[in-house]
């Protein structure tokens, strides 16, 4: 089965993808069991930004703060984390700007809706997460059309 | 420091750790992911099976509890309402994940391996959530 899945996937990461995404649940489960409440991170960034209410501050803030912490300490145990941005910062700051706004409004990214709902089976997540997945997808053919892909 | 904040930063620090090494903080990858016309990768469906596996056990046993190990109680979210905020914000999120490959966890733990870039993305997220603020009066 791997040697023929890497044949048809060369670039894929099943394993790591795999075994990350479990440390990414367990985190969830830890702020769920632990202190009773979703690790969504476009909240709890809003949250720590002082935009809207719910979790305590200090919660809020202490897992945003943990984010860049747990990247470095990965990078420093296992190697450098292979990284390749688009070229443009402008490109880049609209993209933040429209997830910022996005995000919000829709009240939750991909840990929020994608990972908290989706496993609880909430109607709400698991249509939010289709259609920022729908929408992702349809974005990234409209620029591979427009000749922008990078 | 009470055991709230020691707990959300030990979940915020995992989280970042798995999103650094399953790949999630590569915005070419995830473009990749979101390429179904081309090469696809298809990694980030094995991250979110990951996730979704480990915290469909946790909510299996959230069920089971009274109350969370260090709070009073659970606050989760109640609302059942499929509205239009719901549908054209995870919309116009979709579209930022495309155009940057990056959505708002692995944008924030970039910040400590790929500083300039992931800074710019977290800048305008940052204005994009302040903006929304100061329009919306919902």
């Amino acid at each position: 089965m791997i040697p023929v899945f890497s044949e048809i996937f060369p670039h894929a990461a099943p394993l790591r993808g795999l075994v990350g995404g479990g440390l990414i649940g367990l985190a969830a489960a830890i702020m769920l069991l632990g202190n009773g409440r979703i690790a969504g991170v476009s909240g709890l960034l809003g949250r720590t930004l002082a935009l809207g209410g719910g979790t305590p501050w200090s919660i809020a803030a202490s897992f945003i703060a943990g984010l860049p912490l747990g990247a470095l300490l990965l990078s420093v145990l296992l190697g450098p984390v292979p990284a390749h941005f688009p070229p443009s910062l402008a490109l880049l700051g609209v993209a933040g700007l429209i997830t910022g706004i996005g995000t919000r409004l829709g009240s939750g990214c991909t840990s929020g809706h994608g990972v908290c709902g989706m496993s609880r089976l909430s109607p709400r997540s698991l249509l939010a997460t289709a259609t920022f997945m729908a929408s992702g997808m349809a974005t990234v053919a409209l620029v591979n059309l427009a000749g922008a892909g990078w | 420091m009470s055991a709230r904040p020691l707990l959300a930063l030990l979940s915020g620090t995992l989280f970042g750790a798995g999103l650094a090494l399953s790949g999630m903080m590569d915005p070419s990858r995830v473009r990749e992911f979101l390429d179904v016309g081309g090469a696809w990768d298809p990694t980030l469906a094995f991250v979110m099976g990951g996730a979704l596996i480990v915290m469909a056990l946790a909510w299996g046993l959230q069920r089971r509890m009274l109350k969370p190990v260090a709070a009073e109680r659970f606050e989760l979210p109640g609302t059942r309402l499929i509205d239009a905020r719901l549908i054209g914000g995870s919309a116009l999120f979709g579209i930022g994940w495309g155009l940057g490959g990056l959505c708002p966890g692995p944008a924030l733990a970039s910040l400590a391996l790929n500083p300039l870039p992931a800074a710019v993305f977290v800048a305008g997220m940052v204005l994009g959530m302040i903006v929304l603020r100061l329009f919306d009066r919902a």
